[in-house]
């Protein structure tokens, strides 16, 4: 059996070290996550109005987001932004705020497509039975705004998750990182070390991802 | 003449510039069946909208019982519980199971009990033969059975006027007359009802009154007998004539 280079994996707190990394990349994620699903929803109920500023607006937003690379982002935010604005944004920061920047477009524009796939009769349905404008939004256009979103918005999760492996690029110490620091420092005693802290990282990202997965296929089915 | 629930009162509606409803007037009296027919475009459907406020009006006004129909009045809701609507693509909510379609609005709006909106609404499905559907979802019914739901779910409310949208104009013809017969059923017992139908011969058997509408106004208005074995205008009889087929003769003309 060859050597997959598992074995650095129990040497000291090593294993402890990467767990301890991909709780720093679930923590980016997830708050960037659970702020970009907040902001998603407000911008995607007003990318629905018919006002053309507004319309403008959030299309520039969305454009500069798709176009932009995340690298891009990160690093306009974190050197740019200590360079030109003069404040000392600290690298989780930065890249918390970058990661809602670009999931609070694409999430708005899954909830502007959502919203808009409603057929204007369940509004008039709803409105015809004497319910109030709230009402209807609150019992009939967001449950089923809600269950069209899962598919593509839990896409976009893993994606969100995927992707914090960039921020150690502007020096965060995430789950990739560790990985590298384990490899260099062990490179004369465990020169396999690469494949088997690699195989670790990419099982720790299929743990946290699957379940989300696995919940977006549950509920599919559970509403469909 | 009995009460005057709905009065349309020389109401103008406009798209942009083109006129759909030209200072049309109508009365719906307490009990009546008043069918609307004409040729699609006419404006019957719209003219149906008003009578709720779903559509908003450039001029005239309309009343029930005293009470302005107005999208932006606080009291619409009210109103709106009492003119019941049906519509032709039925529009049951489909995350919603059968029972709760029905139950949604008593229970929110009306404010009844769980328990007593439920009975109420399998007493209901049970008249129109659907009790064993209940706990379906509207993705599980025939277009006939959601049509008869969305029926009783307008029901369920106590409306006293209620308005049909072509209610059989999206549905396999095998499966119309399951949702007329409970529109018969309506009538017979004495509900009010505006419908607009391109059902000449249901037309004819529900109707206590049929309104021919052309071009944004009301152009005939009789009894079904008088307006469909003997219309008045020209228009309507050119109309009623698009319903029948002369019998083909062959090698003649050739």
């Amino acid at each position: 059996m060859p050597d997959l280079g598992l074995e650095v994996l129990f040497k000291g707190i090593n294993m402890q070290r990467l767990l301890e990394g991909l709780w720093v990349s679930m923590r980016i994620s997830l708050i960037s996550v659970a702020i970009s699903m907040v902001l998603g929803l407000l911008l995607g109920a007003l990318m629905t109005r018919k006002n053309p500023v507004i319309k403008v607006l959030t299309r520039i937003y969305l454009e500069i987001v798709r176009v932009m690379p995340q690298m891009v982002l990160l690093f306009i935010a974190f050197f740019g932004a200590t360079r030109v604005l003069g404040i000392d944004i600290d690298a989780e920061a930065a890249s918390i705020f970058v990661f809602s920047f670009w999931g609070t477009a694409e999430m708005g524009d899954l909830v502007r497509s959502a919203l808009i796939s409603i057929p204007k009769h369940q509004y008039e349905s709803g409105a015809a039975l004497g319910l109030t404008e709230r009402q209807v939004y609150y019992h009939i256009v967001i449950p089923q705004t809600v269950r069209r979103l899962i598919p593509n918005s839990i896409n976009l999760i893993t994606r969100m998750i995927k992707t914090t492996s960039l921020v150690m690029m502007i020096g965060v110490v995430e789950v990739l990182k560790v990985g590298q620091q384990i490899i260099e420092a062990n490179r004369s005693s465990s020169p396999n070390a690469a494949f088997g802290i690699y195989l670790t990282v990419f099982v720790l990202y299929f743990i946290a991802c699957w379940p989300i997965s696995m919940l977006a296929k549950f509920l599919e089915r559970k509403w469909n | 003449m009995s009460e005057v629930l709905i009065n349309v009162d020389h109401i103008v509606k406009r798209y942009d510039n083109n006129t759909v409803l030209n200072d049309l007037s109508l009365q719906v009296h307490k009990g009546e069946v008043l069918v609307v027919v004409g040729p699609s475009g006419c404006g019957k459907s719209t003219l149906l909208r008003t009578m709720n406020g779903l559509e908003p009006i450039q001029d005239g006004q309309i009343t029930y019982r005293d009470k302005k129909v107005d999208a932006k009045n606080k009291d619409i809701t009210e109103i709106r519980q009492k003119v019941g609507m049906v519509f032709q693509s039925y529009e049951l909510f489909p995350h919603m199971s059968i029972l709760d379609n029905i139950t949604l609005s008593p229970i929110l709006v009306q404010k009844k009990e769980r328990k007593e909106a439920e009975k109420e609404a399998e007493d209901l499905l049970r008249r129109v033969g659907l009790i064993d559907k209940k706990d379906a979802y509207p993705r599980q019914l025939s277009g006939g059975q959601k049509q008869r739901v969305a029926i009783v779910r307008a029901l369920a409310m106590h409306p006293e006027v209620l308005l049909f949208d072509e209610v059989t104009a999206a549905l396999d013809p095998e499966m119309v007359r399951e949702v007329l017969d409970v529109i018969l059923e309506l009538a017979k017992q004495g509900s009010t009802m505006v419908i607009v139908t391109h059902e000449m011969n249901f037309a004819k058997a529900v109707a206590d009154r049929v309104i021919f509408l052309d071009k944004g106004n009301i152009v005939e208005e009789g009894s079904p007998f008088d307006f469909f074995e003997d219309p008045k205008t020209e228009r309507a009889k050119k109309f009623l004539q698009t319903f029948t087929f002369d019998k083909v003769d062959k090698g003649a003309g050739i």
